[in-house]
């Protein structure tokens, strides 16, 4: 392939020097040596050597990926029961074995990707994935971690790659990829049946095609960039549809194209047609194309779950309609609400459930000693209410009357069909939400006052209309206060069986807190007609998922006295995550980072930015730099920048989300913290061999550059010996405990293995 | 040496009737009736409570911003001799005659007056015509919220004055930069333009967004000097560090000094104190720093202490046992060990003391002389009334069943031995044999057979146990959390050997006496963490409001009803001129993406000293529009109109420029001109007539009729109150 002229110390020198370099890095000096020597005659590397270079160029790689691959499938199969996360994302695989739906706060991606390798390595989905620390006994599962730790060992090469693209030096590929070998975090991430190592592969994927196609610039339009920019397009599809976090891997990719864009809109040797082409080329391949497979997944992701399964009542009726062993899947039930219909009510806000009511009182000291009226998300009998006259208690089923319609605007009651009360309010504080009205269940079969009365209205109707099952959205105003009957979608306490409170609020703002639709419709006087009219089309559904995974997202609130993981916690690797095990008897497996590496990392950033800002001010104080350090500072400026951009997209934004964080969601992090340390580490050390060379012998120099780098390569492989049992397990004593062979290793206090 | 003498002494003034003019408008209109409505106005009732601790002298914790605006307001009260004596509790409620309205609401209302020639100032700073600084000016003059905002006692005008001000002067300062560095009007610019920043940040927290905003243009401003060839190094280095030093030092000082302006006036304990450590209300007069003052500073063997949480969440509150058990089964079908209980109690009580006993001895008296008790020492807790101890075991806690019960035990349940053993960990201890002090130390207990740690769960117990919170032995403690650390508030050497002696000990108050002091930093550092923390219940109020309905002024705030009539006071803006500013900006963005792109291919539309102006203008009023807008999107707090204010001020000075580019640049004729002036006239005339009509509401002086008033509601979602008579 064709180097990139102009960026990096000169091409030629580079070519030489990375195709030439050996397995061991000894050799790797001496080949520079070589290669320094070629490039100073005028003559190009001979035909022969180059394809040597490319060999011995391929033998690396091919090492590096061998490593990968021994250290992630080694001891793969341990520990034989369920660690940690494996409980949700195993338990999604099964549901696509079984085709049951479920909700989960993730793109359906991943699960799928799971569900699939499970489905091809023989697993029948009968697994129950109950708890963490279950035996897996006879169900194979191995095909399911074996697939998730195949995706994990590409980031090793993939890194090696975008390394080596981004300096050109194989030194610092070598030495990013050992970093990313030796991590036992990393390790540990990619040995479960987990999102992340799914996750962490298409973001690396992305980040490397983007960097191969802007290798291509020179060539625009070529079969390879074309190749590279429609694999960034893909990958960033499946890093968006694995987790949410791939936005930030978009966000990358989208800046790196618009600088690219806005530099070759400033080349006015370039035409408006052919900006235009560049332009519509990124839109299809970076835009339409992710959307387009995004979709896609969402599209497989409906047609595979089509059982009605435990995630059905976070969604909507209409949407509920569509999965087969639903009652509303195929039903038909009587279109218009009438007087003495027994029905269920549905709060239009996502995952809130259904109006309900239960024989227990309010707690003495909480508003009046009435039964408790609430939300709640699963189907049960305690969801029926019937519709009933507002001045009369007559029943309406009585054959002697003729069917009467409720329309919009009439003023109605609803009685709890197995209590028998009225839905009732007044003028007492809600339970949680102060400035609501509590509602209740009043009086006795039917019978109670005029606080029972609501006036039921139909959004944005005209009155006279008639109320239609599943499509009107209606709202019930209490008569007396005036306030719109609502769930507030707090979680009521014990006492209240941790259901969600309704309240009645006196805003009459309209929210969909406050907006219901009726859903189950029981009146033998009514013809039933097919519901099958109210399938919702597909941007519905996916629009609906979306806004239910949001919530659901939102929702992962931390409660005030727990521990939780702090994002100033992870880069300096405070504290890990239990994968498995507690006591001294269990086989323990501990989530976190191999120190030496995290510190590495941590003491490299703030290098970089010294060393950084330093370069900057002299090239804008336009002090002359020779030409090796001019080299070496294009590729810290742009190398290092791309990867200090992505460590800092993967990494602040979680200081603004309110949801409740984890250690593992550093780990993309790590992976651009470790291209810079390897970036920043071989440019430091051959800055250091320059100056040496310009005072010294240039020998003594060499070594330098070459002793650095094998013992940043031996120190972190003997960590990684020191420290590798928190990834493969251990059994045994505690680390508190002097007997522990990892007593010694306990070197925070935070960390507990 | 006399040489000035022998020049006549000669005074010339300046005096740009322009700018005279403008304030006088200003003040009219913002003072004109000041104190009408003799009552308290919307948010008045929420600022006012303060500025009657503020005279009092009482502490308050309050999180909705740093302490400089609520000072200011209060600065009005004790200028109007204001003796804080008013209830603040309902909107509509009468002043009494002690409440010195003209003077409180004075402050607010001047920064609003004087906002008007300021937007005069910074049009012109920027270096645009003086028919677009007077139109500046002018739309600030007539715009409806900014009046009805800046003649109440309410923070929105102080804040905008200072964004106002901060802008103004770095403009000042960098004009002068190119002529006259290091000149004393330079300096003084830039001194003043920290100090604006400072009180910015200082009256809101949203103020750090303009201090930003001034920044990061100065930043830009500074790395072009230093890609000036021309200068010397050292020049730069003494431009950059003034820069630094205004910029950065003198921000953070003023900050701190108005927490120590807080604090000093603060000095006597009141309604928030609870919410504070022990050692911060130790320092406050009255309360716990008369009850504590003079307690033994070393906790020793023998000691009667009360425990506080020093996390505090839910409620602050203090290591409690009682009598009662824990019930043998619970609702869930769980046993317990059915040992005496022990909870968190948010009262003070005499069962919240324990005795801090040698496991090795028997007395509980402290020996003379007394021995302190040292980080990693292991001790025993007695229950001061039960003389029972405390006590953890491998038993689920009632609320929080991975964690283990802790009780106080009672030997009738042979199965289970005792294991009473807690190790003493001193959390901020700065040697590893430092000694427990009171109040001062934070400690945990872990337990020895276990190391479990004692913990608040925060959990409200059930009837049974009088819904006091739960206290667990935490098992699984992932590293530190304040909710497993404890400290000692009360405190005294017990002498009692009996156990009545030592109940009626228990019972009555401590004395002794030393005052024990904490540093600024100490408390400033609290406070801050504290304020920063606090969290409100997120309370839906009838006119709150999401930011897009801002933009589009959908929305409005009825402040005020007059008791009788229906003369109203209302937040609602002047509706031309909300949407010809939003017009403006959408304008200005896109004309400036065409000159970008069009400079981008080598084609130059304006001369690079106009492009200049067009991109610092810009930057710093569309900037200001965005810094002070969109956060709003991010925050989870209640939104309401008044809160895009300080955005507005900022879209309106760019109307103008944006006015002034168009009819320079894209009108090419000059008739095209003199129909584009015309035709600016024209609406400014509308905005004046939008003005008067909604005059009514923004004063609310005069009392509409229910059809005038309903002719007011031009929009559907706007909420004028009409009488039901």
């Amino acid at each position: 392939m064709t180097p990139a002229v102009g960026r990096g110390p000169p091409g030629s020198e580079l070519r030489a020097r990375r195709g030439r370099c050996g397995t061991q890095a000894a050799r790797a000096v001496v080949a520079d040596v070589v290669a320094k020597d070629a490039a100073r005659s005028p003559k190009r590397p001979a035909q022969g050597s180059r394809r040597l270079e490319a060999a011995g160029g391929w033998a690396v790689l091919a090492l590096v990926t061998l490593l990968s691959f021994a250290t992630r499938f080694h001891r793969l199969d341990e520990p034989a029961h369920i660690c940690w996360d494996e409980t949700h994302f195993g338990k999604m695989g099964s549901y696509y074995i079984n085709r049951t739906f479920f909700f989960d706060v993730h793109p359906p991606l991943g699960k799928m990707l799971i569900g699939l390798a499970g489905y091809l390595s023989g697993y029948d989905g009968t697994f129950l994935f109950q708890k963490p620390g279950d035996k897996y006994e006879h169900h194979s599962y191995m095909g399911m971690r074996g697939f998730c730790a195949f995706l994990g060992s590409w980031l090793v090469p993939f890194a090696y790659l975008t390394v080596l693209e981004l300096s050109k030096s194989l030194p610092a590929a070598l030495l990013t990829a050992a970093l990313l070998t030796f991590d036992t975090g990393c390790l540990t991430l990619s040995q479960y049946i987990l999102l992340d190592p799914i996750l962490l592969f298409f973001i690396m994927a992305a980040v490397l095609s983007m960097v191969k196609y802007h290798s291509c610039a020179d060539r625009p339009f070529s079969a390879r960039w074309w190749c590279w920019l429609t694999l960034t397009g893909i990958s960033l599809a499946g890093a968006l549809g694995v987790k949410f976090v791939g936005l930030f891997v978009i966000l990358q990719v989208g800046l790196n194209t618009i600088s690219d864009l806005w530099r070759l809109f400033g080349d006015l040797s370039l035409s408006l047609v052919t900006l235009a082409k560049h332009l519509m080329a990124r839109i299809v391949c970076l835009i339409a194309l992710p959307l387009a497979l995004y979709t896609a997944t969402f599209a497989v992701h409906f047609m595979v779950l089509t059982q009605s399964g435990p995630g059905d009542g976070f969604f909507s009726s209409a949407f509920q309609a569509r999965l087969s062993g639903n009652n509303l899947h195929n039903a038909s039930v009587p279109e218009h609400l009438a007087y003495g219909s027994v029905i269920t009510v549905k709060n239009l806000r996502m995952a809130s459930g259904y109006l309900h009511s239960h024989r227990h009182l309010y707690p003495e000291g909480i508003g009046a000693h009435q039964q408790q009226v609430t939300t709640y998300l699963h189907k049960d009998y305690n969801n029926l209410w019937i519709v009933k006259k507002h001045n009369t208690n007559s029943d309406p089923l009585d054959p002697s009357f003729p069917v009467e319609f409720v329309r919009h605007g009439d003023i109605i009651r609803l009685e709890h069909k197995e209590t028998s009360r009225n839905l009732h309010s007044h003028y007492h504080e809600a339970p949680l939400t102060r400035k609501h009205y509590q509602v209740t269940g009043y009086g006795i079969n039917g019978t109670g006052d005029s606080n029972d009365f609501w006036r039921i209205e139909v959004v944005n109707r005209k009155f006279g209309n008639r109320i239609k099952v599943l499509r009107s959205q209606i709202r019930l105003i209490h008569q007396v206060t005036g306030c719109v009957l609502g769930s507030s979608g707090k979680v009521l306490p014990k006492w209240g069986w941790e259901q969600l409170e309704v309240t009645c609020t006196p805003y009459l703002k309209e929210t969909l807190n406050s907006v219901w639709n009726v859903e189950d419709h029981f009146n033998p006087k009514l013809p039933n007609i097919s519901l099958d009219v109210l399938k919702p089309s597909f941007p519905e559904i996916l629009l609906e998922s979306h806004m239910v995974m949001l919530r659901g997202n939102n929702g992962l609130k931390p409660k005030d006295n727990d521990f939780t993981s702090k994002p100033w916690h992870w880069p300096i690797n405070y504290q890990g995550l239990r994968f498995s095990g507690i006591n001294d008897t269990d086989f323990r497996v501990y989530l976190l980072g191999n120190p030496v590496v995290w510190w590495l990392n941590l003491v490299s950033i703030a290098v970089y930015l010294l060393l950084g800002s330093v370069l900057i001010l002299a090239v804008q104080r336009g002090v002359c730099l020779p030409a090796e350090v001019q080299g070496l500072s294009q590729v810290l400026l742009q190398g290092g920048g791309q990867a200090l951009l992505g460590w800092a997209l993967h990494y602040f934004p979680f200081f603004l989300m309110g949801r409740i964080l984890y250690f593992h969601h550093y780990f993309p992090a790590v992976l651009f913290s470790s291209m810079l340390t390897g970036i920043l580490w071989d440019s430091l050390l051959r800055l250091c061999a320059w100056r040496l060379a310009s005072c010294c012998s240039s020998s003594l120099a060499r070594s330098i550059h070459v002793g650095g780098i094998l013992s940043l390569l031996l120190g972190t492989a003997y960590s990684f010996y020191l420290f590798h049992p928190l990834a493969y397990g251990m059994v045994g004593p505690l680390a508190q405990n002097p007997l522990s062979p990892m007593a010694g290793l306990r070197w925070l206090e935070s960390w507990d293995f | 040496m006399l040489g000035f003498l022998k020049q006549p002494l000669v005074v010339r003034a300046d005096i740009n009737l322009n700018v005279v003019a403008l304030t006088g408008m200003g003040l009219l209109s913002r003072l004109w009736g000041l104190t009408y409505p003799r009552a308290v106005v919307f948010d008045e009732v929420y600022y006012g409570q303060y500025i009657s601790l503020y005279m009092k002298r009482v502490f308050f914790l309050d999180g909705s911003g740093p302490p400089l605006g609520h000072m200011l307001l209060a600065l009005g009260g004790y200028l109007g001799g204001f003796d804080g004596n008013f209830l603040w509790n309902r909107i509509g409620a009468e002043y009494s005659s002690n409440v010195p309205v003209w003077s409180l609401r004075l402050l607010p209302a001047l920064a609003g007056a004087f906002s008007v020639p300021m937007a005069y100032q910074i049009v012109l700073e920027l270096r645009f015509s003086h028919c677009a600084a007077m139109g500046a000016a002018l739309l600030m003059l007539i715009e409806n919220a900014l009046i009805t905002q800046s003649r109440l006692i309410l923070l929105e005008a102080l804040l905008i004055f200072f964004n106002l001000l901060s802008v103004l002067c770095y403009l000042k300062f960098s004009n002068l930069q190119q002529h006259s560095p290091f000149s004393l009007s330079w300096w003084f610019w830039l001194v003043l333009t920290g100090v604006a920043c400072s009180c910015t940040v200082g009256i809101k927290y949203m103020g750090v967004f303009t201090y930003l905003l001034v920044l990061s243009v100065a930043a830009a401003h500074a790395w072009h000097l230093v890609g000036d060839q021309t200068l010397s190094n050292a020049c730069v280095c003494c431009h950059l560090l003034a820069r630094a030093v205004a910029l950065l030092v003198i921000p953070a000082l003023m900050y701190l000094l108005f927490f120590y302006i807080h604090l000093i006036l603060l000095f006597r304990s009141g309604p928030h104190d609870q919410v504070m450590s022990s050692a911060f209300q130790a320092s406050l007069e009255g309360g716990l720093a008369r009850i504590t003052r003079g307690q033994p500073l070393e906790v020793a063997y023998g000691s009667q202490v009360t425990l506080k949480s020093v996390f505090g969440k839910p409620v602050p509150c203090w290591l409690h046992s009682h009598q009662s058990t824990y019930p043998m089964i619970y609702e869930n079908g769980r046993g317990s060990s059915h040992q005496q209980q022990v909870t968190c109690y948010p009262f003070k009580d005499v069962n919240n003391w324990w005795i801090v006993k040698d496991p090795g001895r028997h007395q509980l008296v402290v020996s003379n002389p007394p021995r302190p008790i040292r980080h990693g020492d292991t001790v025993q807790l007695v229950h001061g009334m039960t003389a029972r101890l405390l006590n953890t075991h491998d038993v689920a806690a009632p609320l929080s069943p991975h964690a283990q019960e802790v009780s106080c035990y009672v030997d009738h349940n042979i199965s289970m031995p005792a294991q009473n053993l807690w190790r003493l960990e001193i959390v901020n201890r700065d040697t590893d044999r430092d000694v427990w002090k009171t109040i001062m130390s934070e400690v945990r207990f872990v337990h020895v057979n276990t190391s479990a740690i004692l913990k608040l769960s925060g959990a409200h117990l059930p009837d049974w146990g009088f819904r006091q919170l739960e206290v667990v032995g935490e098992k699984l403690s992932r590293g530190f959390h304040e909710s497993t650390v404890w400290n000692v508030e009360e405190h005294r050497y017990g002498k009692s050997q009996e156990q009545r002696e030592r109940e009626l000990e228990l019972h009555s108050p401590i004395q002794v006496d030393v005052n024990r002091n904490l540093s600024f930093m100490a408390r400033f550092s609290e406070l801050q963490w504290r304020m920063l923390t606090l969290r409100t219940d997120d309370s839906e109020h009838k006119y709150s409001s999401t930011p897009l309905e801002w933009v589009t002024l959908d929305t409005n705030i009825a402040y005020w009803l007059h008791p009788k009539s229906s003369a109203q006071i209302h937040l609602l803006g002047n509706v031309v001129i909300w949407a010809s500013a939003s017009l403006a900006t959408v304008t200005y963005a896109l004309l400036f993406l065409w000159y970008l792109l069009r400079r981008r291919r080598n084609a130059c539309d304006l001369p690079e000293d106009d492009w200049l102006r067009w991109v610092l203008a810009g930057s710093l009023c569309c900037g200001g529009w965005a810094v002070n807008y969109l956060p709003f999107f991010l925050m989870e707090k209640t939104l309401f109109l008044y809160h895009y204010l300080p955005a507005l001020t900022f879209q309106i000075i760019l109307l103008p420029v944006v006015l002034q580019h168009v009819g320079d640049h894209l009108c090419r004729s000059q008739l095209q001109r003199s129909v584009f002036s015309a035709l600016v006239v024209a609406w400014y005339s509308s905005a004046c007539h939008v003005f008067s009509t909604l005059r009514p509401l923004t004063y609310g002086d005069t009392s509409l009729s229910p059809s005038e008033l309903r002719a007011l509601r031009w929009k559907d979602s706007w909420d004028i109150l009409i009488r039901k008579y």
